[in-house]
């Protein structure tokens, strides 16, 4: 990526919502805690390809990274964060309804 | 700024799409591995709640402490570039075990900062990083033609000034000691705190100038 050619700096910004907000220390917890590294998490991230970084946003592209390693690390299985994800979206429609447990 | 006025909050920005939209699948993921993470007694809620606060208390205002107190205290100065982590934890500003790297500006050497592997940053001084810096157009760009990168913010160096652009890693992060504006010199510390923007401790912003 660096060195590529690429368009002008697109310079609107935007307030982090609560759930990356969480992502963000998810990973400074879990790196604090020796679960992983930020190599690991860039190593996650570099894996993705290209179309991950016009497909997915930024903290969208961290959560899967930290899954990855989470993964990798043995602290849950696959099968555990599948079943967790359907108990999550049954909870409701909203990111508020469905973290509101 | 060029912003388009449309639909902004109040603090400028765009309205976040967070707790009021559909779910999407990786807010899924997010409560989903959050919450397996707490019952299996890796983390707590409160340590999420209490990371979120620490983050958010992170701001450029701490770095432009930093400047300011680099621009009245010679001593302090050379301590900074000397070494930066030890110079703010001086000032009570947790840096972390990250090695932080002060860069100085001066009439001839103008510093840029980029992280061209993903989005490295002083964010234990300044919080967490503007959007624009962790996109492709700034990773990839910033290294190619940074003169023209800093054109679009708004800067124009002269030739004769030497333009270096560090590469940040994941435990080497640097700040930009901007230079001290010029007719400041009746200012004390708190003033010229003022005077210092996220994006001169960037190098893709000057201070501010006096009004």
């Amino acid at each position: 990526m660096g060195g590529d050619a690429a368009g002008p700096v697109p310079m609107e910004g935007h307030d982090f919502a609560l759930w990356e907000k969480r992502v963000d220390a998810l990973m400074a917890l879990c790196s604090a805690k020796g679960h992983f590294t930020v190599d690991g998490l860039r190593r996650a991230l570099e894996d993705m390809g290209e179309d991950a970084f016009e497909n997915h946003s930024y903290y969208e592209r961290w959560v899967a990274a930290i899954n990855q390693n989470l993964i990798e690390a043995g602290l849950y299985t696959l099968e555990e964060l599948g079943t967790r994800m359907q108990v999550v979206a049954a909870r409701g429609r909203t990111y508020g309804d469905a973290s509101g447990a | 700024m060029p912003h388009d006025h449309h639909d902004l909050s109040p603090s400028g920005h765009p309205y976040r799409t967070d707790n009021d939209g559909p779910l999407t699948y990786w807010q899924q993921m997010e409560i989903a591995l959050r919450e397996l993470l707490i019952e299996k007694g890796i983390l707590t809620a409160a340590e999420v709640s209490a990371q979120i606060d620490l983050m958010d208390s992170r701001s450029p205002a701490n770095g432009a402490a930093v400047v300011a107190r680099a621009w009245t205290d010679p001593d302090f100065k050379a301590r900074l570039l000397d070494n930066a982590g030890d110079a703010a934890r001086e000032m009570g500003f947790d840096i972390g075990v990250l090695h932080l790297i002060a860069v100085e500006n001066t009439d001839m050497v103008h510093n840029l900062i980029v992280c061209t592997l993903c989005s490295c940053y002083p964010r234990n001084l300044l919080g967490l990083p503007p959007d624009w810096y962790k996109t492709r157009a700034y990773r990839s760009r910033a290294v190619r033609e940074p003169r023209a990168v800093l054109a679009e913010f708004g800067i124009t160096l002269p030739e004769t000034v030497q333009l270096r652009v560090h590469d940040s890693t994941a435990d080497m992060r640097y700040i930009v000691l901007p230079a001290r504006p010029a007719g400041t010199e009746g200012l004390d510390e708190a003033a010229l705190a003022q005077l210092v923007t996220r994006d001169s401790m960037i190098g893709t912003g000057l201070p501010r100038a006096l009004e």
